[in-house]
């Protein structure tokens, strides 16, 4: 079987002809006809130029397929086709998470422990992907670096703010973006982006500021995270991305959230979280948290999560090197709460989401198991529906 | 050296020309600002001023730069002076002067016809706000009123660029001009706008959707030709200003799609499948396709004035000099002359319609005229695609181009809409079925309720497809100030 390719089409639905990415497109990809405005997928290089400038959205489509619509099958179209299953191929393959594959194939590793191939919640906003590339980055601006863990912790966890000016980087809570390390390896060839999820919500860091946070911790032996860490204000940084479409927050202000993490895993939840306290900060039991560290000071952001009143969002904290108390992990206090769980499990609104090391997913995996069982459910039947639906979401490195 | 991508706001004006090293230029338009904030607060009602509007602002011309979106309240929205990149080696593409290099000065031969040509463009900009300054008041959804103050402060930012190049390039003339496109005003009896179009008021959300569709885009037609001038200055500014006008067609054409689907769905749910039962479906709350069928006969009718006499030697000289080409001048392959060419026009012999080969040269509106039909049919053909989905049998048609005319050869006769000669008494006893009348504007009129509640729509209208900026349905576009 030949690979599938990410084809990127217009919607004729919702296009009103104005060529306004024809004169926009730089390697002359797109033509119409007097009905459609169609894209050539063997002249499209991805560069998203034509993405902002398009009036009407109906641009932004795209599908993975075997073989690639022709211009004569796009110049037919009355509508867009829908997305064909494609039994063969994994995720990073098959999947909209990125365009490019290298990155495409990071995030398909990152979601395997979900099972079977990720969807997004129904209702969640759709994601730009790919806007900047490696050929293409965006340049943002250091304007913060925080030590997040206490002074004394050999874990160096890291809060960095970026700023990108004038330069749309329209992020989702849940995305990810790259950072391209300076230098180049051994053979002399620059660095691949090291992905990093965002964790701030979609409007920035801070309110209507063109700018988002990362939580980075400093590994060993880490190029990127050594040099991320590292970073001072004013410093400037070669970015790409946004990446990722599935692993995202759902609009419903009705849809309930169970958040699992440890660490750095916690980023994407605070993006979550400050999206709902910014946008419904009155909607309350909707929002459980499960965090797992070893001890309070080594836990990103303890501080200003335990501000978050315990009725907007449920907080269960596991910590597993506490001097003179049993070791404690995730799926500990998921067990603690079963009758929580299982309700959570057992309702069509609850969004299930697991980030961290992937070292947890076994724990918790066995934790719902045992849960799902004292109600009489079959996990792995449940955890497939919930995924499929878009309602169950893993994402461990 | 100042960027020539990314906007600047050194100064009071954002602008990506490098105001703050111009003073003389930066002091004119600082001069001319006040007058046109006056203009503006005059103009729309003071609740809307103080809302929070969802709207895009240019941040460079850089494609990935020019639709940044954010709440503004329109008062403090960053109009500026955006220009296209310049391109190296650009040449003049049409007329005697082919092949040469652009002008990036204004050549002192052509200077009178160039500033007319701008004055013209720029007069349409302020009058179309002037003409929809109460719509706010009847908007179907918060969606459509934030559709609308987009459409105005984009009008205002090609007021802008207009008025810049009548500051930077026409000297004193063109400051006093720059003045005059500010006293001049839409259906004013001492000070009207310059073409008649542009003083009809705007009276309801049917007549906003199809003057954006129909007669913005004869605007789009003539910034394409502008688009192709020799004047360098000139041509970056319209190239910027097409990627903006580009979203009054989108309005347009959405606005009249949406309204056709919301008919048509109505008719559906209530077992009516005549489109001439146009009681009953007018009694349901939605604009009848008869109706909608007329009011595009007016509107596109109205228009195809706009484009001026059929033989003209303006236009010719306009050509001839470089100042305006044809719609995409540069994929045209001929030798960009006209010459010896020759072009069929429509005119009126003996008591026929006829077609008639002219000299090219002076055909040119007609041309222009004749691209701007093709893209108009499009449109239409969207919108027969509705229509037909739904099951209904009815079909828009564009009319015939001897209709309703009041500029070219077919102004002093009468014709039916498939452009037969009527007598007077035959042409009276059709008109209310050809051209919305006043009971059919009543009716329209009557359905103008504003709906604020954010998702919802009133009931003449669909909702969109997708939202503005990829919202979901339920987005704020305005936060309106409590009054």
């Amino acid at each position: 079987m030949t690979r599938p390719l990410k084809q990127h089409l217009i919607d004729p639905e919702i296009c009103i002809r104005c060529y306004t990415c024809e004169m926009t497109c730089p390697v002359e990809a797109i033509t119409h006809d007097d009905m459609n405005v169609v894209v050539d997928a063997s002249k499209c290089e991805f560069c998203m130029d034509c993405i902002p400038v398009c009036p009407t959205g109906s641009i932004d489509e795209w599908r993975v397929v075997t073989a690639p619509y022709s211009l004569d099958d796009q110049f037919a179209w009355d509508e867009l086709p829908a997305q064909e299953e494609l039994g063969e191929g994994g995720e990073a393959e098959t999947g909209l998470e990125a365009l490019d594959d290298a990155m495409a194939a990071l995030l398909a590793e990152a979601h395997a422990g979900a099972g079977g191939k990720a969807k997004a919640p129904a209702t969640a906003s759709k994601p730009t992907v790919n806007l900047y590339t490696l050929g293409k980055p965006a340049t943002a601006k250091v304007t913060g670096n925080f030590r997040l863990t206490a002074d004394g912790s050999d874990n160096d966890v890291r809060h960095i703010i970026l700023d990108f000016g004038g330069q749309p980087m329209p992020v989702l809570e849940g995305q990810s973006i790259g950072i391209i390390p300076p230098g180049t390896d051994d053979a002399g060839k620059a660095h691949l982006p090291r992905l990093y999820s965002v964790s701030s919500p979609r409007d920035g860091e801070r309110p209507n500021y063109n700018n988002l946070s990362l939580t980075v911790k400093r590994e060993p032996q880490g190029l990127c995270s050594n040099y991320v860490c590292d970073l001072r204000p004013g410093d400037e940084v070669q970015v790409t991305g946004p990446f990722g479409a599935t692993f995202l927050l759902p609009s419903d202000p009705e849809a309930e959230l169970l958040m699992i993490c440890t660490g750095t895993g916690s980023a994407p939840f605070r993006g979550f979280t400050m999206r709902r306290q910014r946008e419904i900060p009155r909607n309350t039991g909707k929002l459980t948290l499960v965090f797992g560290a070893r001890r309070p000071e080594e836990l990103p952001y303890f501080g200003p999560l335990k501000k978050v009143p315990e009725d907007f969002m449920h907080k269960l904290f596991a910590f597993s090197r506490l001097d003179g108390e049993p070791k404690h992990y995730v799926q500990d206090k998921l067990r603690d709460e079963r009758e929580r769980v299982a309700a959570l499990l057992q309702s069509p609104k609850a969004h299930v989401y697991i980030c961290g090391l992937k070292e947890m997913e076994q724990g918790v995996e066995e934790a719902f198991r045992d849960i799902a069982r004292g109600v009489g459910l079959d996990w792995a039947a449940l955890r497939d529906t919930m995924r499929d639906d878009g309602r169950y979401h893993v994402e461990t490195y | 050296m100042h960027d020539l991508m990314n906007v600047s706001y050194d100064t009071q004006i954002p602008n990506n020309v490098g105001l703050s090293s111009d003073k003389r230029v930066l002091k004119a338009l600082e001069k001319w600002h006040p007058g046109y904030i006056n203009w503006w607060n005059d103009l729309i009602p003071d609740k809307f001023q103080q809302s929070l509007v969802y709207l895009r602002t240019a941040v460079s011309v850089d494609p990935k730069g020019w639709a940044k979106f954010d709440y503004v309240k329109m008062p403090d929205y960053r109009w500026g002076v955006l220009l296209a990149p310049q391109v190296e080696g650009r040449t003049i593409p049409c007329g005697e002067h082919a092949g040469e290099p652009a002008w990036q000065e204004v050549p002192g031969e052509y200077r009178n016809l160039m500033k007319r040509l701008i004055v013209i463009q720029g007069d349409t900009e302020p009058a179309s706000v002037e003409q929809q300054r109460f719509l706010a008041i009847t908007a179907p959804s918060l969606y459509d009123m934030r559709n609308l103050f987009q459409v105005n402060v984009e009008e205002g930012r090609h007021l802008w660029a207009m008025v810049y190049l009548l500051h930077k390039y026409f000297g004193r003339d063109g400051r006093e001009e720059a003045d005059d496109l500010l006293r001049r005003s839409s259906g004013s009896e001492e000070a009207p706008r310059m073409l008649g179009a542009f003083n009809e008021e705007t009276p309801d959300w049917l007549s906003f959707f199809m003057f954006t569709y129909f007669t913005d885009r004869d605007g789009k037609m003539q910034l394409e030709s502008l688009a192709q001038s020799g004047f360098d200055p000139l041509s970056r500014t319209c190239r910027f200003m097409l990627t903006e006008e580009a979203h009054h067609m989108f309005v347009g054409e959405t606005g009249v799609g949406r309204t056709i689907e919301r008919t048509c769905q109505v008719m559906k749910e209530n077992g009516i499948d005549d489109p001439y039962d146009t009681d009953r479906i007018r009694a349901l709350g939605v604009i009848d396709l008869p109706l909608i069928q007329k009011k595009l006969n007016l509107h596109y009718t109205l228009s195809l004035d706009l484009f001026g006499q059929e033989v003209s030697t303006n236009a010719a000289n306009a050509f001839n000099a470089g100042i305006k080409g044809r719609y995409q001048e540069h994929r045209l392959d001929d030798d960009h002359k006209l010459t010896n060419d020759t072009y069929t026009v429509w005119d009126f012999e003996d008591g026929q319609v006829v077609r008639k080969e002219v000299p090219a040269l002076t055909a040119i509106n007609m041309r222009l005229r004749d691209d701007y039909t093709r893209d108009a049919a499009g449109g239409v053909g969207r919108w027969n695609k509705i229509i037909e989905k739904a099951g209904i049998d009815f079909e828009l048609k564009l009319p015939h181009e001897a209709f309703n005319r009041k500029i070219g050869v077919f102004s002093d006769k009468l014709f039916d809409p498939d452009g037969t000669l009527l007598s007077g008494a035959d042409y009276d006893a059709g008109e209310k079925g050809w051209l919305p009348t006043h009971a059919d504007g009543d009716f329209i009129q009557s359905l103008m309720v504003q709906v604020t509640e954010p998702g919802k729509y009133a009931g003449w209208i669909a909702p969109p497809k997708v939202g503005i900026d990829n919202k979901p349905g339920d987005f704020e576009y305005v936060k309106l100030a409590m009054a």
